[in-house]
């Protein structure tokens, strides 16, 4: 219901805003429009972000003020990332009436994450899609999927010959599915890339960005072979009563717009010794996921004794994805 | 001393201002419609810092557009610089130094016009900060760009600050000292080269992408470069020698259509080499070229796009280097003009656009430009033009007097 008022809301937004466009070409209206502009950039430059139409109160001022001055994620004490976990938690409450909870959990030690896909087993029913969408906080309004699922021809192993928009009853006859997401390159393109160290591999080989470092260049998008990233063209909207207040500051926590975010093996669960939400959704069993450096790993055990390929091996991005076959 | 020096320097600054605001009713409306250009870009940037850049045309397949390709090309135009750069200072030419102040005047508005892209293009361009070093955190050398910004500042920097001090040697009525400034000519002229170079890095060091993963594009940037900036440049001496007393000797537009024709011709070359290898064996790596010339899945938007721009380089470059008019300003100049536009559609868009399609899954889109994409380019070109006037305007005034 919400939802719905929501959307409409937003349709009428951008009437409105047709309309003032049109308006454009009366002189009046055009400067009018240039003094918004401008006392919106100089209002931008205070609060370090567009403020909407509510009165902010100064404590929220005064919160944002801090966070845009902050650091990035890596060079921050314990104590730092206390304090902006607090005031992200703050600033949720203020502007959203949302009690989150934002964890900051280190990776554990000899850890390593390995995940592995059964194609053979995959039916494409993408419940670990939706799982994924619930769990990770996805813009439902542009409808962000870190996940893919591709409906393929027998004979073919490359998704990119694969459909990736099916939307029938599956599974069908004489085909099979392949999911894609980010793979947690060891030797990734998109963190090289990066300008300003927002992106990185955390030693528990999760590929993670600092939502709050990201300048929102896209280079890194460019840069991944895998079409794993995704960027927050406007501001992403999750309906309140959907939002996961269980977050993690590396992981999925609401983003603000103009930055980059992608899978990050649902670390809010997995550093917690849970199992990402699309392996936990899936209901054949397709999904493995595991610590590499444990030899009595259900991973380790699949990439033993199944016959296992990696995406585009040729890259030499050494993804920490593999496929397998029954 | 010191106190005399920045007296000089402030009534210099007072009279550079004072210059500009001057000129016939013709100039101003010049000025009036570039200034309105400029509010309408602001007015659509306002837009789009409000609702994100949801308002451009671009999506997570097409992850850079309008903005990212004109970047692109208008690198080439500030390194096109030292093409008058390298006459003038290198081989001593006279002419040319006559001119080559114009050169690095059209350089510094290129590169703020590149600069300009850069931050609108920007989904946190508050967070710009964080990749200004010690303050932020700068990810060298590992990412080409910040190879880049590191480069175009570093050529910003060169281009503005050895003009600025023969300007105001000659201001001040004395000779600027030439063992002062020629290091920084020289390091500019390794400069130029390298901004153009490293920002074909730029997409060329992307595996992801085949279409660009390929190691012709740095050179076909220079030469691509070596001709639209020049053709450029020899269509603002046309204005300056028709709109002002500053006349420009006609050896001057003879060299540079020399100039001109070889970048072309080496272009074209390189271009057609390119073609050959992705369809004389099509392979999974010319989908992107295919996608460009050809269409693919009922997506075609860019084919009328690149051939148009294929066919005016070839006239153009044909006109110019068989010279039908026997050097008749009619026929080179529109002729410059055709090149340029030309190279700017196929090193713009046909260059960044199809590098991201298909997505590396397969995914085919087409990309058009929103009318909020189309004002801010548009805002960020009269902002160009607007500094290239001004540098000209105050360079001319000054040369002239000095020359008297």
């Amino acid at each position: 219901m919400c939802d719905q008022k929501k959307t409409d809301n937003k349709e009428e937004q951008q009437k409105d805003l047709a309309e003032a466009m049109q308006e454009k070409s009366s002189r009046r209206s055009f400067l009018k429009g240039l003094s918004i502009g401008a006392a919106a950039v100089s209002a931008t430059l205070v609060t370090g972000c567009v403020p909407s139409a509510d009165a902010a109160t100064n404590e929220e001022l005064r919160l944002r003020w801090q966070e845009y001055f902050k650091k990035n994620y890596r060079l921050m004490t314990q104590e730092e990332k206390d304090q902006t976990v607090s005031r992200l938690e703050r600033l949720a409450t203020l502007r959203e009436g949302l009690e989150v909870q934002i964890g900051s959990e280190p990776p554990v030690k000899k850890v390593l994450y390995g995940y592995a896909f059964n194609i053979t087993r995959c039916e494409g029913f993408m419940e670990c899609v939706a799982a994924c969408i619930k769990e990770n906080n996805l813009d439902r309004k542009t409808n962000t999927q870190y996940i893919r699922i591709f409906e393929m021809e027998p004979g073919k192993l490359d998704p990119s010959e694969g459909d990736g928009k099916f939307f029938h009853e599956v599974p069908v006859e004489n085909k099979f599915y392949m999911g894609t997401q980010c793979f947690h390159c060891e030797n990734a393109p998109c963190t090289k890339a990066c300008p300003t160290k927002a992106t990185w591999r955390e030693p528990d080989g999760i590929v993670v960005v600092d939502y709050d470092w990201c300048i929102g260049c896209r280079y890194c998008q460019a840069a991944c072979p895998y079409f794993g990233r995704r960027f927050n063209w406007g501001k992403p909207e999750v309906p309140k009563e959907e939002v996961n207040v269980k977050q993690h500051y590396l992981g999925n926590r609401l983003r603000p717009k103009g930055k980059m975010e992608k899978c990050t093996f649902c670390i809010q669960r997995t550093r917690k010794g849970r199992l990402p939400a699309c392996v936990e959704a899936c209901p054949t069993g397709s999904r493995v996921f595991g610590n590499l450096l444990d030899p009595d790993s259900e991973i380790r055990y699949v990439l033993k004794h199944k016959k296992v390929f990696r995406m585009k091996e040729e890259l030499g991005t050494e993804p920490k994805f593999w496929y397998f076959i029954d | 001393m010191n106190e005399n020096r920045e007296k000089n320097l402030r009534t210099f600054i007072v009279d550079v201002i004072r210059w500009n605001f001057r000129g016939s009713i013709a100039f101003q409306l010049f000025r009036l419609v570039l200034i309105g250009c400029m509010a309408l870009g602001i007015y659509a940037y306002s837009h789009q810092a409000k609702y994100g850049l949801a308002v451009t045309g671009m999506n997570d397949i097409v992850s850079w557009g309008f903005y990212i390709s004109n970047f692109t090309f208008l690198v080439g135009v500030a390194a096109a610089a030292v093409m008058l750069i390298m006459p003038a200072y290198v081989f001593h030419d006279p002419n040319f130094h006559r001119v080559v102040i114009i050169g690095e005047g059209v350089a510094v508005g290129a590169l703020v016009m590149c600069l300009s892209f850069i931050m609108v293009d920007l989904g946190g361009p508050l967070q710009a900060w964080h990749l200004i070093p010690v303050i932020g955190i700068f990810n060298f050398p590992s990412s080409i760009l910040a190879w880049d910004v590191l480069v175009l500042n570093g050529y910003l920097l060169l281009n503005s600050l050895v003009p600025a001090y023969i300007l105001y040697c000659h201001y001040k009525g004395r000779k600027a000292d030439e063992r002062k400034y020629r290091p920084f000519v020289f390091l500019s002229i390794f400069w130029a080269f390298s901004i153009h170079m490293v920002t074909a890095f730029l997409y060329q060091g992307l595996p992801a992408r085949p279409f660009w993963n390929n190691p012709l594009l740095g050179p076909r940037f220079l030469a691509s470069a070596f001709a639209a900036g020049p053709a450029l440049i020899a269509l603002i001496l046309a204005v300056v020698h028709t709109a002002t007393p500053y006349k420009i000797d006609r050896s001057v537009f003879n060299k540079l259509r020399l100039i001109i024709v070889i970048s072309a011709i080496i272009n074209l070359i390189m271009l057609f080499s390119e073609i050959f290898k992705e369809f004389y064996f099509p392979t999974h790596h010319s989908i992107s070229a295919m996608y460009l010339f050809f269409g693919m899945d009922g997506h075609n938007s860019l084919v009328p796009w690149i051939w148009t721009s294929v066919c005016v380089n070839l006239a153009a470059t044909l006109v110019l280097a068989f010279n039908p008019g026997k050097n008749n300003p009619k026929v080179l100049l529109p002729a410059c003009g055709f090149l340029f536009v030309a190279i700017w559609m196929e090193k713009g868009i046909g260059l960044i656009v199809p590098g991201l399609i298909p997505s590396p899954l397969g995914e085919v889109v087409d990309y058009l430009p929103t009318w909020v994409e189309l004002s801010v380019t548009l805002g960020i070109f009269a902002l160009g033009i607007t500094v290239v006037t001004w540098l000209v305007r105050t360079a001319l005034i000054i040369e002239d007097r000095y020359g008297k």
